[in-house]
Parts: structure tokens; sequence; C-alpha cells
């Protein structure tokens, strides 16, 4: 078991130290030294003195960049230089108050839809139309009536991420086994007793997984949203450095979008652990 | 009166004319351990969940200690099949939840000393602390036991709770079963499968019909005295008498039992002519 993980650990490097090499073959200068030279002419004419070479950053770019932006995380010389620390901080703030806000409807909306058959077929059809509508498309909606770019963010990442959720607990209330439910019921436990320690414990890793999904969508929706929205986070990072024509930081920033991603996914997978249990 | 008095009790499901059963009439005094004996499909679980207040019957009444049943409670301790524990919580912490859930006024230590006592009665004192997807299903099924014990229910139910054990386990927690009431005089109800196991642990058998319209066909009151161990149980010419009666009756009486219009079985008691065997009777 020990040696498999070793093995795949090794094929990663391997497969890793592959596609940059690939990248770097990929990005070399390869013009003639006549298109050089007529490039430079070019380029004199155009009064811009030497040449860059435009095309493909190659890695030891992105290397620089990435050196570049992690040695002054946290700087703040205005709305168009910010440190990506000070960015990332901006999506997570948004995206913990949208997910909070979620949280704060779907988790007591999902009780009670979980608990009631009738609630539950009544909800559906609203529910099942309003599930595939990509968040995106509310923000025309959210910006004109809540009139503020922040908000409306936030308010995207909660519509985002309260489906799963909803659905998950949902589903996991109304699947309690039925013998627990019975327990419960012989011993009368109170209703509220009952939600906390019974139907709560059992329906947690359903919910956890309603959560990771959600937090899944909102991490991908942020982005999108603060391109969209401008002023601060790593989308709006990325649209102006797409503005600035400045790629090693586009894909700077794309690296730290899927390792920030992961993270969170990690942390879900850990809290999932935390609640899970074998029958 | 009866401790518990069961009245024409019966059940349908809708749409389906005929009762899965009617007219069943028993009653149970205190400190008794009855069993109900009959085929898959008579009603055993359905009168042990009206009893429970689990289920609702369709027609009868319920009264224990001279109130009608209404609902499920904790003067009832119930013992499920498939032991119905909480697999997040440990096995302590499983009892615990009935306790507090009985003497919500207690101090943690109190419930916590109860719990123990009750999961050392069973035997389990050294697993307090496991899960109980840990535990084994003859262990599992202990700390239902316990947990139903612990809250000092008026009455047991228990809803074949060796079922799904080996032979080996079953015959280890009938003993301790067996002990354990016989040293609280609590007043029981078992459904089982096992015509040993009833022989052993009960008073009185109740025996259904098939249904649908199962009804209590007869009581079979246990002849043996009331100490008796698995051990030396098959030693006795009566338990023979006994557990031929019981065997007959499932094999061919139980499809094709006597006139409806008996309303009140009729008791039997199978080898009570037999002398007792000296070593019973020490």
């Amino acid at each position: 078991m020990k040696n498999e993980h070793w093995k795949s650990l090794l094929l990663s490097v391997v497969l890793f130290a592959f596609f940059i090499g690939v990248w770097f073959v990929a990005t070399q200068p390869k013009e003639s030294a006549q298109q050089a030279a007529a490039q430079d002419e070019y380029a004199a004419l155009m009064g811009k003195g030497a040449a860059k070479s435009g095309g493909f950053p190659p890695p030891q770019e992105i290397g620089k960049a990435i050196v570049t932006h992690l040695s002054d995380p946290f700087k703040d010389n205005g709305p168009n230089d910010k440190g990506i620390a000070i960015q990332l901080g901006h999506s997570l703030g948004r995206v913990g108050l949208g997910f909070a806000l979620a949280i704060l409807v779907a988790l007591p909306l999902g009780f009670t839809i979980g608990m009631s058959p009738l609630l539950h077929r009544a909800l559906d059809p609203f529910i099942q139309v309003l599930k595939p509508i990509s968040p995106l498309a509310w923000m025309p909606l959210a910006l004109y009536t809540i009139k503020d770019s922040d908000l409306s963010g936030i308010f995207v990442i909660f519509i985002c991420s309260v489906w799963p959720m909803l659905i998950n607990t949902a589903f996991g209330v109304a699947n309690v086994r039925k013998d627990w439910l019975n327990v419960a019921r012989t011993l009368e436990v109170k209703p509220l007793r009952k939600a906390l320690t019974v139907i709560l414990p059992a329906a947690a890793p359903t919910i956890l997984t309603g959560m990771r999904i959600s937090m899944g969508i909102a991490w991908l929706v942020i982005v999108a949203a603060e391109m969209l929205v401008g002023g601060t986070g790593v989308g709006y990072f990325v649209w102006n450095e797409w503005n600035n024509l400045a790629l090693p930081n586009v894909i700077f920033a794309i690296l730290v979008i899927g390792v920030v991603g992961m993270i969170l996914d990690r942390c879900f997978a850990g809290l999932q652990k935390l609640v899970s249990y074998t029958e | 009166m009866a401790f518990l008095q069961v009245d024409n009790l019966a059940k349908s499901y809708t749409g389906n004319d005929a009762p899965v059963f009617e007219n069943v009439n028993f009653s149970i005094e205190k400190g008794e351990f009855v069993c109900i004996i009959g085929h898959s499909g008579c009603g055993k679980t359905t009168i042990l969940n009206a009893l429970a207040g689990l289920e609702n019957a369709s027609a009868g009444n319920l009264i224990m200690d001279g109130r009608e049943v209404v609902g499920p409670g904790l003067d009832r301790g119930v013992v499920f099949q498939s032991h119905a524990l909480m697999p997040w919580m440990s096995v302590i912490d499983n009892v615990k939840f009935g306790v507090r859930s009985r003497w919500p006024d207690w101090s943690k230590a109190q419930i916590e000393a109860q719990a123990t006592q009750y999961l050392e009665m069973v035997g389990l004192g050294h697993a307090l602390h496991k899960k109980p997807s840990m535990l084994s299903g003859g262990m599992k099924q202990r700390v239902g036991i316990a947990r139903a014990f612990a809250i000092q229910p008026k009455m047991l139910l228990l809803d074949e709770p060796f079922g799904a054990l080996d032979a080996l386990t079953r015959g280890t927690i009938q003993d301790e079963l067996l002990k354990i009431v016989q040293a609280t005089e609590q007043t029981v109800f078992m459904i089982t499968h096992d015509v040993d196991e009833a022989i052993l642990l009960s008073d009185r058998i109740l025996l259904m019909s098939n249904g649908p319209r199962a009804r209590i066909a007869e009581i079979v009151q246990v002849t043996l005295p009331r100490r008796r161990t698995r051990h030396d149980m098959h030693h006795d010419p009566r338990f023979y008498r006994i557990r031929n009666h019981l065997v007959d009756f499932l094999v061919s009486r139980s499809k094709d039992p006597k006139p409806a219009g008996e309303i009140h079985p009729p008791v039997v008691r199978p080898g009570e002519d037999e002398p007792l065997t000296a070593s019973l009777a020490a």
C-alpha cells in the first residue's frame, strides 16, 4: 500500500516534469535571424525600441510571476494593484458570506421539506425549475434590485449554493432510518432534541455532501461573478491582467484558483469524514 | 384486572377487506413472561407495535396498568429486531440516550452510572466506548436489551430479538435474558420463531393461527417450574410434551384453527400429568 503511494507520487512528478518540458520547448523563441531583423526594423518604425516577444509565455516567466506575487501578497497600491492575498480574501469573503446565508436558509428549509412529504411535493416543482438556472443569469436582476455590486456577488453565491444543500438536506432527513425514529418515539424524545440528536447526525453525511458540492459550485461561480462585477477578488484580478495582456499573471491566478478550490474541497472532505458513520 | 388487557384487537389495511388479525384477546399479569408464536404474516409484529404505540390497531382496546395505551411511551421498553442502535453514538451513549430521556433531571454522573450498570448486566462492561459497528451482532443486541432495561419500563417488548443471531450466541443471550428477567421481575412480551426459546423463557405462550383473519388460537401454559436452564430443561419429560404440542400446532393446526366463534382462546397445559423431575423440582 505504502509502495503504491510512492509509485503514484513519482508518476505525478514525472508527468509534471514532462508537461513543463513540453511547455518550455513549445514556447522557445524560434524566429530566424532575418525575421527577427525585420521585426526589429518594424518595431523601430513603430517607435517601440527593442521588440518584446509576443506569444504564449514560457514556464520560467510564470515562475517569475509566482515569485513576484507571492513575495508581496498583501500589497495594496490602489484598485488595480493589490496583492493576491487581498484579492483572495475578497473572494473568500464573498463565498463565505453567500455560503453561510445559504446554510441558514437551506438547513431549516431542507429539514422541513424532508419531514413533510406534503411540503416536499408542493415545493418540488419550484426547486426543479430554479435549480438548473445558471447563477450568473440572476446577476442583472440582482444588480437591479440590490443596487450594490458587492452584495450582488454575494447573492449569486447564495443562490448557487442553496440548491445542492437544500436537496441533500431534504433527502437526508427524509431517509433517516425508521428504526432510529421509532427508538426516539418510544423514548418520548421531544421534537427539538430528536432533530438535533437523531435526525441531524443521521442525515449529516448527506448534508455535508450537499455542502461540498455547493462549495465547489460557489468557487466556480465567484470567479465569473467577479469578472462581471469588478472591483476586487481573484475573478477581477484575472480580468484585469487580461486587459493588461499580462498572461503570466493570468496563469498565476488560474493556478491560485485551482489550489484554493482544492483546499476548500479537502476541508469539506475532512468534515464529511468527521460526521460519517458505519452501520 | 390483569396488568395488560388486550380486547378484541384487529388490524386491517385499507383496500384489503380481510383483516390481518381480528378478535385478539389476551392478558398479561405483572412479572409474567409471555411469548407469541405464529407463522410470518399473522400480525405478531403489528400486535407488538400496537402495544409499543408505534402502530394503530383498527379496532379493539389496549389497557396497561389501568390506562389505555395511546402512542409510544417510556413505560414500555422496546427491543427491536434490527437492534436499532444509533451508529454515530458509542455503546454507552446509546444507553445514556434512553436514560436521559427517561430521567431528564438526572445529573450526568447519575445517567452515566445507570447506563454503565445495565451494560455491565448484559456483560458489556468492557465495550462501553466502542461504536456499534465494531461489535458483533450478539453484542449489538445486548446493547439494545440494556437500553430497554435501563429505562426501567413497566413492560418490555421484544420483537424477535435473537432472530438474526447464530445458535451459539442466541443461547448465551437467552441465558442472560433469563437471568435478568428473573432478577428484575420484569413483565415481558416477546415475539419469537424459536419453539425452544419460547419454552425456556416464557410462563405462557400465545399461539397465533395463520393470517388473514389470524387470531390467538390457543394459550399454552408452560408447565415447567420457573427456575429452569437451557442445560437441564430438556431432561424434563414435560419439556417434550410442550415442545411437541407447539410444533404440532405450527405444522398442522395453525392453518385450520378452531371455529371462529371462539373469542377467548382455550388454555392448555401440556405435560401437566407428568411428574416433575427431581433435579428441576429441587
